[in-house]
């Protein structure tokens, strides 16, 4: 099972990820696997209260689970955790010609994007983001200030004047944001 | 055949004695032979030697990996606060960055979150020659598979049968001699002779599980008519509670050995046992305990108000129950040295016998016990208060850390308030910085600030 681990996250977290830093994912894995089956439930991840009380919780978990799916295995929880590994100096003049990495800048929009775009048309309606303010707000303020808020931040991204945000439009309203530190977490040793 | 029997029955008949003569009989006493002194410091020299070879082989196999101090985390958790983080660079109210801290925060949890690693044994930093706590540590040389080998084969074939009969003995002589006492009329005579029993039976089994247990500060042992108060990592903590000083225990009453234990003991020293119906009813319970505690004849309760086990590497949230009856408040700080075995007990991976079972197969149990000065709850503090108050001391002193989460957390799904309390704290954010006034409307729920999910004592 080791090797064959190893096998599998060399592909997503090239070197210089330690071999102890893959180990004890694992063992985090295996230890939210409560039903002991070599995959993940969403109750396993609800089982994580500092998950629970997330207001994004359930749009988190779901990020882990393709469509249509109910379970995730190691392999597919890993693919997800390569999207908020630090981009490394010495990776960005890595070769231009190979696949670009889960954890690039663009990969990493592309992952927020996700959140917010449920129906996956590559657009974030006006719907889509009330939603996900819903979510955020719970129930401390009135359907139309949301609205409002909604409709304001449409029109100060939308350049195609088409009322949704593409995902060209995503990365223009973030070009100034440091995606790549506040979507990233920094793993020990 | 019958040379056999009788050669089996001589052998352990010889095996009884030295047992009686050598280890029961002194520690009723409260002398000590020295025996387990010199166990103890072979035990140490064995394992710092295992630990400086291992550190040498995990050298010359990766010479490249620099000597940091290993942390015991996976990850470094950012902990930028939400206000600082979303309104630092806010212009307007809503921001499409905005979801970037609610995303990071919770990969951070599922990677490595501060509670449920709570309810599993402690990581330690180098082995200790048990394979249970073999997680990250590989082969590394053949002598320290040789000295593993014969770790097994002692603790196994020698420490294991020595510790099982010591326990035999120490379980039969508190039933025996606490039902005996308990045939006396109430007197000066019986509780002098109750907690002589009781200390004798606690010294013996604490001997069954090599406990090597060090008593500081003891000035401020708890005294009658007050409440003890402790953190919880196991069901043996009354044990090592009650090998100093004598204890009114208050718990549920169980079933089969547990239960005779409890039915015995209650004859001979006023414990407090609760039937399974009276637990839930909240207000039965504190009178009780209310009556026992003004009564300032009658031995300290003893109380962990955290209501289950915990790994001992933190203090989760106490019950707010035990600090409502009154009373002098006696804080106990217990510290397992995790080096020498795991007292923790996982109960939804271990039934109490397989828990007991590796508690005897561990090298020893060596704890720390703080002994702390008297709270009492102050003038306008709530209890909810009080109970905070009193577990910061006990996590300051034990060196664990505090979490304001409950130990209910383990089988239970975390409270929606929690939720409800972020989600307002981000509203209030975009109010603030929003161009237009926003007219907030109040939580219907709206959670008590500090109550964090407090439940019945």
């Amino acid at each position: 099972m080791d090797m064959l681990i190893c096998v599998f996250c060399f592909v997503f977290f090239p070197p210089p990820v330690s071999h102890s830093q893959i180990t004890r994912l694992y063992s985090r894995f295996t230890s939210l696997d409560k039903g002991e089956n070599g995959t993940l439930s969403r109750e396993d991840f609800q089982r994580i209260p500092e998950l629970a009380i997330n207001p994004l919780g359930d749009r988190i978990i779901n990020a882990f689970f393709p469509e249509g799916e109910d379970q995730v295995n190691f392999r597919g929880f890993m693919r997800t955790l390569a999207h908020f590994r630090p981009i490394e100096d010495n990776e960005k003049s890595k070769d231009q010609n190979g696949p670009e990495p889960l954890n690039s800048r663009s990969n990493k929009l592309h992952f927020a994007f996700r959140l917010y775009d449920l129906d996956k048309d590559d657009k974030i309606s006006r719907d889509e983001l009330l939603q996900v303010l819903r979510m955020m707000v719970g129930v401390n303020i009135s359907d139309e200030q949301l609205g409002s808020i909604a409709d304001r931040t449409i029109q100060e991204a939308d350049q195609d004047g088409d009322s949704a945000i593409s995902f060209a439009e995503f990365v223009k309203v973030l070009e100034k944001v440091d995606v790549e530190q506040k979507m990233s977490i920094r793993f020990l040793h | 055949m019958e040379d056999v029997g009788s050669l089996a029955a001589r052998v352990a008949a010889v095996w009884l004695a030295l047992v009686l003569a050598l280890i029961v009989v002194p520690s009723a006493l409260g002398v000590s032979l020295g025996i387990s002194e010199a166990y103890m410091r072979l035990l140490v020299r064995t394992l710092e030697w295992a630990t400086i070879r291992i550190e040498k082989g995990v050298k010359k196999a990766q010479p490249q990996m620099l000597k940091t101090p290993v942390a015991n985390g996976i990850i470094e958790r950012d902990e930028t606060t939400m206000e600082k983080e979303i309104a630092g660079l806010h212009r307007v109210d809503f921001e499409f960055s905005d979801i970037f801290y609610f995303c990071r925060k919770g990969f951070e949890a599922i990677v490595e979150d501060e509670v449920t690693q709570r309810f599993s044994s402690e990581e330690l930093v180098s082995w200790n020659l048990l394979t249970r706590t073999n997680v990250n540590f590989h082969y590394i040389s053949l002598r320290l598979t040789i000295v593993w080998v014969i770790g097994v084969v002692v603790r196994y074939c020698f420490l294991l049968p020595l510790r099982f009969t010591l326990a035999a003995i120490g379980i039969t002589s508190m039933i025996v001699g606490t039902t005996m006492v308990g045939q006396l009329p109430n007197s000066n005579v019986k509780s002098y002779l109750s907690e002589l029993v009781h200390l004798t039976c606690s010294r013996i089994l604490v001997r069954a599980l090599s406990g090597t247990i060090h008593y500081h500060n003891k000035e401020n042992k708890p005294q009658k008519g007050g409440i003890c108060v402790a953190n919880h990592t196991s069901p043996i903590d009354a044990i090592i509670l009650t090998n100093d000083g004598c204890y009114a225990m208050v718990g549920q009453v169980h079933g089969g050995l547990m239960g005779v234990i409890q039915r015995a003991t209650v004859k001979a020293c006023p414990h407090v046992w609760f039937e399974r119906s009276e637990v839930k009813d909240r207000h039965l319970v504190t009178k009780r305990l209310r009556e026992h505690v003004a009564d300032k004849s009658k031995l300290p309760i003893l109380i962990f108000p955290e209501g289950t086990c915990i790994n001992n590497t933190s203090v989760m949230m106490f019950k707010k129950g035990s600090f409502e009856i009154g009373g002098t408040i006696y804080p106990v700080a217990i510290k397992y040295d995790p080096q020498f075995g795991d007292a923790f007990w996982n109960s939804s991976k271990y039934n109490i016998v397989s828990y007991l079972l590796r508690i005897m197969t561990s090298w020893a149990i060596v704890c720390n016990v703080w002994y702390m000065p008297p709270m009492v709850r102050k003038e306008g503090e709530d209890a909810v208060q009080f109970a905070n108050r009193v577990r910061s001391a006990i996590a300051r002193q034990g060196g664990l850390t505090e979490l304001p989460w409950d130990g209910g957390l383990k089988r239970a799904k975390v409270k929606d308030t929690f939720k409800e309390e972020q989600q307002k704290n981000y509203s209030k954010m975009l109010a603030n910085l929003g161009n237009t006034v926003f007219v907030m409307e109040l939580s219907k729920s709206a959670s008590v600030p500090g109550c964090n999910g407090c439940e019945v004592g």
